[in-house]
């Protein structure tokens, strides 16, 4: 009896650039959104889920064939392909979006990746060249929207584990055990493989990109997709009414003793 | 009228005990009694005045902060700390003091690493901290003029939304203040860039001992009318006078930054790595700065930044950041990209490795391993500082040579010197010698000096390139100045303050 091929790990890893957190982030003066004419980066999240891949090529070593690196968004964004091919990724795929268009939504951006994903695995001669794990940043520090990893495993009815803090692969088995961050600890989760996997601040600390992988990233391959290429509307579903500055704080004050402070608190309004 | 006298006399009485136990480095001085606190706090709010003495005595760990250095190397006794909130309360105080013959240290953020900004005995410390007000702003010209008690890192931060920069950045930014930035002539980590403060420093308000105020504080760039005095007070560490007001000239904000840092097989390269970074990068080479290993693992050790995977670290000796600022993001990554290709593609390469930022976090991160190599070498144990001005070349000869000093001599070992290690500023010749040390031991202090005074000397090198002499150099200050350039520095000292009370045994001996 010949032994079944073992199992070969296909990854994707989609990424946003997102203003960088550094960055102080002021509303634009109509209202609309913030200013943009920013430094941005590689959302944080995101990073984590390069570098998770990568760490895990360097665990199972062979097993994993391909870490495939996606970014919707604007014509700058392919610097943060870059940075994740100079991370570590063998290729990436630019779903351009034109710089005036706004920011597509959670769910039009699950579409997106889901039509990627099934256009891969359609065209897949062999089981190994199927991608079966996907690992993403929980959520972007701009919108804060965290669903996308969510909607991406519903629309492929795929396993999902989110809020990862820690990632266990037995490709043997096809199965992933990951330590889930929940409200007071951790929860041990088992689940099969194919997997969507949304990654939390604790579950590694991102390699900087050396400077042989950044003149290396440079000559991966970077394919170029459209919307269009892939059938996905990206029309806004919600509509953004007025985005405001939170109230300025206002700075405390120093009382001489607790007679003071008592009559300070009557007088705003505490019994 | 008899209350009067027995006052003037209740006065008399302390200070003439106090003479004989005190040893004040000026006899003639006298420590702060419950009299001079109760003059104070006439004029002075509650708040403004922290005292051991009555009326109303704080705990003595209150003054803890004010009289120790955060190194926790010099440690004075005073009694009371003063924060004025205005030129004319300093004024006020600086009178009596001078009146009174009661020694006054300055105090900014207290950051100084020579024991400049701390009694060495009893003298009535002078906390510029409530003097935290901008007083203006010209964002055309960039000229900011503020109270010298403004934190750097908060006048930074008023000027970004102007898109202006300060000219000066040293590690210390959250704490340190800009009246001791400028007392001390503070280099730090823009100096390449922008130049001294003796440059930028347009003009200073400062409170003479006898009171006077000295209102220089002009916003001028050129003024060419006889002897520019403010130069003076730049750098003399408070012995001459109190700056309570500064006006200096900050340049744009450079609309791009990044960094990198390279790692070097061998010290040797540096110089020639210096060169080519300089002709490829020109104007926007912001900063070079220079970590050997021993700081870039203790710096890594204490969390000072995220450190770099082993494989980038692997064989080399020491580390170099370069910083570029310029106007235009793709201009200067384009020219930072062909250094680095060059670099990494040369027949016999500089550069083991690298890395390059990819995000402001990573940028501050980077520039983390190089500014928390200081907060490190604290926290490993008891810190030697020598901020020494020598020859590149001889940067690593130093270090090296320091090392087998403390060895032949048998004070490297766990109990006694546990490293040694170089890292600073080689755009300006300005090596920072370190040696972290279990506990500060006469020994330890014995091998030190004179021997490194000597080996600047013989570099014809400064026995402190940016920390100045505070309390720690002043024996040393032969080893860099002639007999002549001492007695001139008394002789101006004498004009100022020929009372000497403004922090005595600081500067000169």
């Amino acid at each position: 009896m010949r032994p079944s091929p073992s199992r070969l790990l296909n990854i994707l890893v989609p990424v946003k650039r997102a203003v960088d957190y550094a960055v102080k982030i002021r509303v634009n003066p109509q209202q609309t959104g913030i200013d943009t004419n920013v430094k941005h980066s590689m959302n944080p999240f995101d990073e984590i889920a390069v570098e998770e891949a990568v760490r895990l090529r360097e665990k199972l070593k062979a097993s994993v064939t391909s870490i495939k690196a996606i970014t919707i968004g604007p014509p700058k964004a392919l610097d943060t392909l870059r940075t994740a091919l100079a991370m570590g990724a063998d290729s990436a795929i630019h779903v351009e979006v034109p710089e005036t268009q706004p920011a597509p939504e959670p769910l039009a951006i699950a579409r997106t990746l889901k039509a990627v994903i099934e256009k891969q695995n359609a065209a897949a001669t062999k089981p190994e060249d199927k991608i079966d794990l996907v690992i993403l940043g929980k959520q972007a520090i701009d919108d804060d929207l965290g669903v996308t990893g969510q909607m991406l495993a519903g629309l492929l009815g795929w396993s999902q584990a989110t809020f990862a803090s820690k990632v266990d692969i037995d490709v043997a088995k096809n199965e992933a055990l990951v330590t889930r961050e929940i409200d007071g600890g951790g929860e041990e989760i088992k689940c099969r493989l194919p997997l969507v996997v949304t990654t939390d601040l604790r579950l590694n600390e991102p390699r900087y990109a050396s400077l042989p992988n950044i003149m290396k990233a440079k000559k991966k391959p970077v394919e170029k997709l459209s919307p269009a290429d892939l059938g996905v509307d990206y029309t806004p579903q919600l509509e953004t009414l007025k985005v405001s500055e939170p109230p300025v704080r206002v700075g405390g004050g120093k009382v001489a003793n607790v007679d003071e402070l008592l009559a300070k608190l009557k007088e705003a309004g505490f019994p | 009228m008899l209350a009067a006298r027995l006052w003037a006399r209740q006065r008399a009485l302390p200070r003439r005990v106090g003479f004989s136990t005190a040893a004040l480095p000026h006899t003639s001085l006298n420590p702060v009694t419950e009299q001079d606190v109760a003059h104070f706090s006439k004029f002075l709010a509650p708040n403004s005045i922290i005292s051991t003495l009555s009326p109303n005595p704080c705990a003595p760990d209150e003054l803890e902060t004010y009289n120790n250095d955060w190194i926790g190397r010099f440690h004075g006794q005073s009694t009371t700390v003063l924060k004025p909130k205005t030129t004319q309360e300093v004024s006020e105080i600086l009178k009596w003091c001078n009146d009174h013959r009661i020694a006054v240290v300055p105090q900014g953020g207290n950051t100084g690493l020579v024991g400049g900004s701390v009694p060495v005995n009893n003298e009535l410390i002078l906390s510029l901290a409530n003097m935290n007000k901008v007083r203006s702003f010209d964002p055309i010209s960039g000229i900011l003029v503020a109270d010298a008690g403004c934190i750097l890192q908060s006048l930074t931060d008023y000027v970004a939304p102007h898109n202006h920069i300060m000219p000066v950045d040293l590690g210390a930014k959250g704490s340190c203040q800009i009246g001791g930035n400028v007392a001390t002539n503070a280099g730090g980590l823009r100096l390449l860039r922008y130049g001294s403060l003796h440059g930028t420093v347009l003009g200073l308000e400062v409170v003479l001992p006898d009171g006077r105020i000295l209102d220089q504080l002009t916003t001028l760039r050129k003024d060419n009318t006889g002897y520019d005095l403010k130069q003076l007070f730049i750098g003399a560490e408070g012995t001459l006078g109190v700056i309570t007001g500064v006006s200096i000239l900050t340049p744009p904000a450079p609309q791009a930054s990044n960094n990198v840092i390279l790692a070097l097989p061998t010290f040797d390269n540096v110089l020639p790595l210096y060169q080519t970074v300089k002709r490829q990068l020109s104007e926007i080479l912001s900063a070079f700065e220079f970590i050997d290993r021993t700081a870039y693992d203790l710096a890594v050790k204490h969390g000072q930044g995220r450190a770099l995977s082993e494989e980038d670290t692997k064989g080399a000796e020491c580390f170099v950041l370069v910083e570029t600022s310029g106007g235009r993001r793709e201009h200067d990554e384009e020219k930072l990209n062909d250094l680095l290709e060059l670099l990494l593609s040369a027949d016999k390469p500089l550069i083991n490795t690298g890395v390059l930022s990819q995000s402001p976090a990573q940028f501050i991160s980077l520039w983390a391993l190089r500014e928390g190599v200081t907060e490190a070498v604290s926290k490993e144990g008891k810190a030697y500082k020598y901020d020494i001005s020598v020859p590149l070349s001889s940067f690593k000869e130093v270090v090296d040579n320091t090392r087998e000093h403390l060895r032949s001599k048998g004070l490297l070992h766990d109990k006694a010197v546990k490293y040694v290690l170089g890292y600073g500023h080689v755009g300006d010749g300005n090596l920072h010698l370190n040696i972290v040390a279990d506990a500060y031991l006469p020994e330890i202090e014995n091998a030190l000096e004179p021997y490194i005074y000597e080996v600047v000397a013989a570099h014809r090198g400064s026995i402190s390139a940016e920390h100045g002499i505070g309390a720690m150099k002043t024996h040393a200050l032969p080893y860099s100045k002639s007999a002549i350039s001492i007695e001139l520095m008394k002789k101006i000292k004498q004009v100022f303050d020929p009372r000497g009370i403004m922090n005595p045994g600081k500067v000169l001996e």
